[in-house]
């Protein structure tokens, strides 16, 4: 720092640790719920210290499911929101970097139309324009399964954008050299831009993986059937129990194993999390 | 458009390699959003049996309906409230974990996370804090002799709804905040040191409107965020009400078309809407053009 100021520093410690005790206090308040009875929550206030019941809150959440409202067990909804984010993350990267290839590095008739199309489509999000969707999908019979909760969802403009932006910064040399050496456009995008571009489809992976995870609206109008739930969708379903208090444990263990695995995505790859939000937004 | 020097002159395989894309676009996007147009010209009846065109009819309805006007009023307050909030708070968070060396990486860490937290997720979690029987914040307002009740209190529901919101925003604002701030060359701060400013002079006068570029980007995301991604926020909680004083234009989107089978009025919400984002990303995309440097 340019000069030194133990008082400042010190009131930058107790801002950090105010605002880090603040952002996790939810959390802490959640996880707390979740060690107890339901029968805790009937009368009073909410208990703020742990209780002993985490270890058979946990069991009955992912492996019973939760009789009262209907809903299967938590296990089976983390398996398909897995299956959802992966699809979703795995193939809006699949797509977006075939047809930045394609805008970048040939020419051919309507390329910039093609290019308008997917731009300004994709600025609209699902929720604005979630009833024609739905009924899109409902037509081509793709409710209550795992096609219809994630290829609707697989158009990125944002990933197109981002590996246009990086193509473009790719040296042509590279590419004469390839074609000197007779490589075909296909064996060029294999062996070299591929390989080239791995940090950018990772950083893009946990910043997809993350959005994959995280739908809501979605899931929640195309699967009716409980077989296709995700689990941050069936939070919602739980809660709302008709005329009674939700079991306020059980619901909050599965809000903690809802946000514990896109957290845990964060926390370990901090560095290409950093890189991919901040990339794919400019 | 830019494109390479050189490139390949294959004539077909561009088209297969942009297809899944272009596929995917128009049947998802493209054809329901042309949907949401041509409905927005129609009227079903109640039965759906017939249908008419009615022009502009729907979207005069709405424009006088006190319950669309109460809902766009309900999104400006909840967007500025969450923008402005989450961005002072992250503000003061950059600063202070920019000052600091060492610890600067593990306060990042500690800070960033809620990103991933999806909104349905956020919002029960402060819909459990906030409740009213059994909630831990209440007893405390309680105990200050405030009568804290989001599921009648308009004004609860609303600040119930801004901080869940909030809460999941600041790491985001922080993020970019930090980049900016590391970004600032160190040899102008310096150099007003060794003129005599002061640590709040420097922010004031150096920092701050070297910030401005960022403030105004995260402006326009937020806003962004609010009027759309806060949907679960708003459906896991307080599901527009009480008495319609959290019914954000989204969440009017949704119910209308799909519980209140209003096609006609939905679709003409749906294409305001759209407007409303286009215009917003084409702000957002000028002002990127304009600052950064590649």
């Amino acid at each position: 720092m340019v000069e030194h100021r133990p008082f400042l520093k010190l009131l930058s410690h107790l801002v950090l640790i105010l605002g880090v005790v603040i952002v996790a206090f939810p959390v802490y308040v959640a996880f707390i719920a979740s060690t107890h009875k339901t029968t805790d929550f009937i009368t009073g206030i909410m208990p703020v210290l742990p209780g002993s019941d985490f270890w058979s809150t946990y069991k009955t959440v992912l492996f019973t499911g939760l009789a009262a409202s209907g809903a299967p067990p938590i296990g089976l909804m983390l398996g398909n929101s897995l299956i959802m984010a992966l699809a979703i993350s795995i193939g809006k990267i699949a797509i977006s970097i075939l047809s930045a290839y394609a805008i970048v590095y040939f020419r051919f008739p309507f390329r910039q139309l093609a290019f308008w199309i997917i731009f300004v489509t994709l600025m609209l999000p699902v929720e604005v324009r979630i009833v024609p969707t739905f009924k899109v999908v409902a037509d081509l019979g793709m409710l209550n399964s795992y096609a219809g909760l994630s290829i609707p969802l697989i158009a990125s403009a944002t990933a197109t954008f981002l590996f246009r932006q990086f193509f473009l910064t790719v040296p042509d040399e590279l590419l004469e050299a390839a074609r000197v050496d007779g490589a075909g456009p296909l064996k060029f995008f294999k062996d070299i831009l591929l390989p080239l571009s791995r940090t950018n489809i990772a950083a893009l992976f946990v910043i997809l993986f993350i959005y994959g995870w995280n739908q809501y609206l979605w899931p929640l109008i195309v699967t009716t059937d409980s077989a296709h739930y995700t689990v941050v969708m069936g939070i919602k379903r739980m809660s709302d129990v008709t005329d009674a208090e939700p079991q306020w444990n059980l619901v909050m263990a599965v809000a903690i194993l809802a946000m514990l695995p896109p957290v845990l995505v964060v926390i370990f790859m901090q560095r290409l999390f950093v890189k991919g939000l901040v990339e794919t937004e400019k | 458009m830019q494109t390479k020097r050189t490139i390949f002159s294959s004539k077909v395989l561009p088209y297969w390699l942009i297809l899944p894309q272009l596929a995917v676009t128009l049947i998802f996007f493209v054809w329901p959003a042309g949907q949401a147009v041509w409905q927005s010209f129609l009227r079903e009846d109640a039965f759906g049996t017939s249908t008419q065109f009615v022009g502009l009819a729907n979207y005069a309805a709405i424009l006088h309906d006190p319950g669309y006007l109460n809902a766009l009023i309900v999104t400006v307050i909840f967007s500025i409230s969450v923008a402005t909030v989450s961005i002072v708070l992250a503000l003061i968070l950059a600063v202070a974990a920019n000052s600091l060396l060492k610890s600067r990486s593990l306060y990042t860490t500690l800070l960033v996370w809620p990103y991933a937290v999806a909104p349905a997720v956020a919002g029960v979690l402060f819909w459990f804090m906030f409740n009213p029987t059994i909630g831990l914040i209440p007893y405390l307002l309680q105990g200050l002799g405030y009568h804290w009740d989001d599921r009648l209190n308009g004004t609860d529901a609303m600040i119930l709804v801004v901080i869940a919101a909030t809460w999941k925003q600041i790491s985001y604002n922080f993020l970019f905040f930090l980049a900016g701030l590391q970004s600032i060359p160190k040899a102008l701060i310096e150099a007003a040191a060794i003129d005599g400013a002061g640590p709040a002079k420097r922010f004031r006068d150096i920092v701050f409107p070297l910030l401005s570029p960022t403030t105004f980007f995260l402006l326009v995301v937020n806003v962004v965020y609010t009027m759309f991604d806060t949907f679960a926020v708003i459906h896991a909680t307080t599901q527009g009400g009480p008495n319609q004083a959290t019914n954000i234009l989204v969440y009017k989107v949704f119910t209308d078309g799909f519980i209140g089978l209003d096609l006609g009025s939905s679709s003409a919400q749906s294409v305001i809407l759209m407007l409303i984002v286009i215009a917003l990303t084409f702000i957002q995309f000028r002002f990127v053009e304009r600052n950064v440097q590649y």
